[in-house]
């Protein structure tokens, strides 16, 4: 784990002393509220619809047993009990008060970690792959790369007034489980002809009212490029991105509207200047980040404990079958723990469940935590001989529910039962998703399916690249759905595409499920995902599935 | 007179808890939809929101919101956000409907 310098605490503390005073000046009345919203944005201070809200971030999603149980205090003490963590690896607390953000962010500074940079039109928490430094399919370890962007962006000073957010994702897989071909910046470790590792750079992805899919502007970057490299494309966008019109202000549309070639050429002049300019960041600090991410010691002991469990309990046997991914360490797996409990919500953890997630990491898994972007926690590093009492613990505390990659773990966004901005519910969307399919015994036989649910347009909960995508509207003021079919976001990303006429929320379920029948009645074989079925089959037989039983109930989109 | 289609309410957050409030016929607060004082046309509405923005040391973002009378000639909310407003989030009961 990465430990903040002197330099990252000084700084963080005093950013919260600086925001007690800011506080204090507002509950006396001296600061207005048009005064002091920027200031309370600066520090992840947001006011939703019943109460206020404020995001933590959880730099590249990595935790250890000593934050996450701070964050498990911070639940109880100042909050109803309860964290959400986010799509964007972030969690966030839904009710605290104003006068104790202060208290909350001395506390958060206590154990490293702060709320800066997780609002505002600057570079947003980098996040990365989830399951970085134990996936057996990487290349390198992202997350040294991740920690060198964080110190860059951090109150960089040149893009603290970007255009609009920027939102940096990075992978060490070519198996991509950061999302990276939706982010402004969207980095793929890879190794060139002579093996040397360095980066693939996408730019120019994003969701929200204007879905794209990253352009790729270099094929290979070396390692020492980059920060130059990020600067050059930072500063294009901050000359060159629209100011005038916030919904056309994101670095997706400069990239559409000049097209990658020239935006392309744009980029490579900067970072001609940069490179002669910058210099490369000193290889102390390099080397003390690359240490602090050095592999725990594995212990390679063997043996049978976990191949018997698994053929002693079915249970256990489904829970490694979804929730547990190869590691790069034969001895060890990798444990998913859903956050999706059938007819929960997704995301939420209370504060027992965040001290047992931290005792298991502390006992069991070389005191690494990791927050996906799908909104569930991962041990990274358990021997597998250790996950049969894993899964024990987590059983007694309502986390071991066995559907990672399944119907019922679905990203759905805060939605209308919190956000301001939201135009529908999507909390209570996923909770009927869940409980319908759970009922129907379906989950396995239906097999991988992202199910992605957003509240409103912004498209927090992804759903342009769930296989099946919700968008939640507000359809002459009544709640309405529209689904999209078809999309990815893994290194084959795609976005999805929209049936036609959304959904009455009665409606709704039943179209679902039409989709899903119409799914298993035409797959070639079991083994042939949704997915794989939507791109051979195209939209047609979902589109007359869901419109020739529901074309009365659908309203005009 | 500009003729307004439904009666209004002036809602709010409270600066410091962050939760939904309304303005009552005295100028103060309530958490309480049913205590909201109701314009039933638009100079009364202004009225009520100025009431509203001059309390800037008290709430945040004040606006108008439809309300509809019910038989007991209380407001009640006319789109469902702000139905879900009264109550708070759907998924727990630990918002207004817990209090309440
Ligand atoms: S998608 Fe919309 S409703 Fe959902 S969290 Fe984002 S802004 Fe809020």
């Amino acid at each position: 784990m990465y430990a903040y310098d002197d330099f990252d605490a000084d700084f963080v503390r005093a950013r919260v002393a600086e925001f007690r005073e800011q506080v204090n000046r507002r509950i006396d009345g001296s600061l207005t509220e048009d005064e002091f919203k920027p200031l309370r944005l600066k520090n992840g201070l947001y006011l939703q619809l019943h109460a206020y809200m404020l995001r933590v971030a959880i730099p590249y999603g990595t935790l250890d047993s000593r934050q996450m149980r701070q964050l498990a205090m911070i639940a109880e003490r100042w909050d109803k009990g309860y964290g959400h963590f986010t799509t964007r690896q972030n969690v966030q607390f839904n009710w605290p008060k104003l006068k104790d953000v202060p208290d909350i962010l001395d506390a958060l500074a206590d154990v490293e970690m702060h709320a800066i940079q997780t609002s505002g039109n600057c570079i947003r928490n980098v996040t990365a792959d989830h399951f970085a430094g134990a996936a057996a399919d990487e290349i390198e370890d992202p997350r040294p790369t991740a920690e060198l962007l964080r110190q860059w962006s951090t109150d960089h000073p040149e893009f603290q007034y970007l255009p609009r957010k920027f939102k940096i994702a990075i992978t060490g897989s070519p198996n991509d489980r950061a999302v990276t071909k939706a982010h402004d910046i969207g980095l793929r470790m890879v190794r060139n002809a002579a093996g040397e590792p360095g980066y693939e750079v996408i730019v120019g992805g994003g969701l929200g009212r204007t879905p794209m899919i990253g352009k790729t502007v270099r094929d290979f970057l070396p390692k020492a490029d980059l920060l130059p490299y990020l600067e050059a494309i930072l500063r294009v966008y901050n000359l060159a991105g629209r100011r005038d019109n916030k919904y056309k202000a994101r670095i997706k549309i400069l990239v559409h509207e000049t097209g990658t070639e020239e935006i392309r050429a744009m980029i490579e002049e900067a970072f001609a200047e940069q490179k002669a300019l910058f210099q490369a960041p000193p290889t102390d600090l390099v080397a003390r980040i690359e240490a602090a991410f050095a592999p725990p010691e594995f212990d390679n002991t063997q043996s049978l404990a976990f191949d018997r469990a698994q053929a002693d309990d079915p249970v256990f046997r489904s829970f490694v079958e979804t929730n547990v991914t190869e590691h790069r360490n034969p001895a060890y797996g990798i444990v998913s723990v859903s956050l999706k409990p059938v007819g929960g919500t997704p995301g939420d953890a209370t504060a027992d469940q965040m001290r047992v997630l931290a005792d298991l990491a502390e006992r069991y898994g070389h005191d690494e935590l990791r927050v996906s972007h799908e909104q569930n926690i991962i041990l990274p590093h358990v021997r597998k001989a250790d996950i049969p009492a894993v899964h024990a613990e987590l059983k007694k505390v309502g986390l071991a529910t066995a559907n990672i990659g399944l119907i019922s773990d679905i990203i759905a966004c805060p939605g209308m039962d919190y956000c301001a901005l939201a135009t529908a519910r999507s909390i209570p969307i996923a909770q009927e998703i869940a409980t319908h399919f759970d009922a129907l015994k379906l989950e396995r036989d239906i097999g991988p399916m992202k199910i992605k649910i957003s509240g409103c347009i912004n498209a927090c909960g992804h759903h342009h690249v769930g296989h099946i995508g919700i968008l939640g509207l507000d359809k002459a003021g009544v709640e309405n759905y529209q689904i999209t079919l078809g999309g990815d976001g893994t290194e084959s990303a795609t976005i999805g595409e929209r049936t036609g006429p959304g959904f009455a929320a009665e409606d709704l379920i039943p179209a679902i499920e039409a989709i899903v029948e119409t799914y298993l009645d035409l797959r070639h074989t079991a083994d042939e995902t949704f997915l794989d079925a939507y791109r051979r089959l195209g939209a047609r037989p979902f589109k007359d599935a869901i419109y020739h039983e529901h074309r009365d109930n659908a309203r005009a989109a | 007179m500009a003729r307004q289609r439904n009666p209004q309410i002036v809602t709010a957050n409270d600066l410091f808890e962050g939760d939904v409030i309304y303005l009552t016929a005295s100028g103060d607060w309530s958490r309480d939809h049913g205590e909201a004082a109701v314009a039933h046309d638009p100079d009364q509405a202004e009225r009520l929101l100025g009431v509203a923005n001059a309390q800037h040391d008290r709430v945040v973002g004040p606006y108008l919101a439809d309300a509809k009378i019910s038989p007991n000639g209380r407001p009640q909310p006319v789109h469902f956000r702000e139905a879900f407003r009264t109550r708070g989030p759907s998924n727990y009961f630990h918002g207004k409907q817990a209090e309440a």
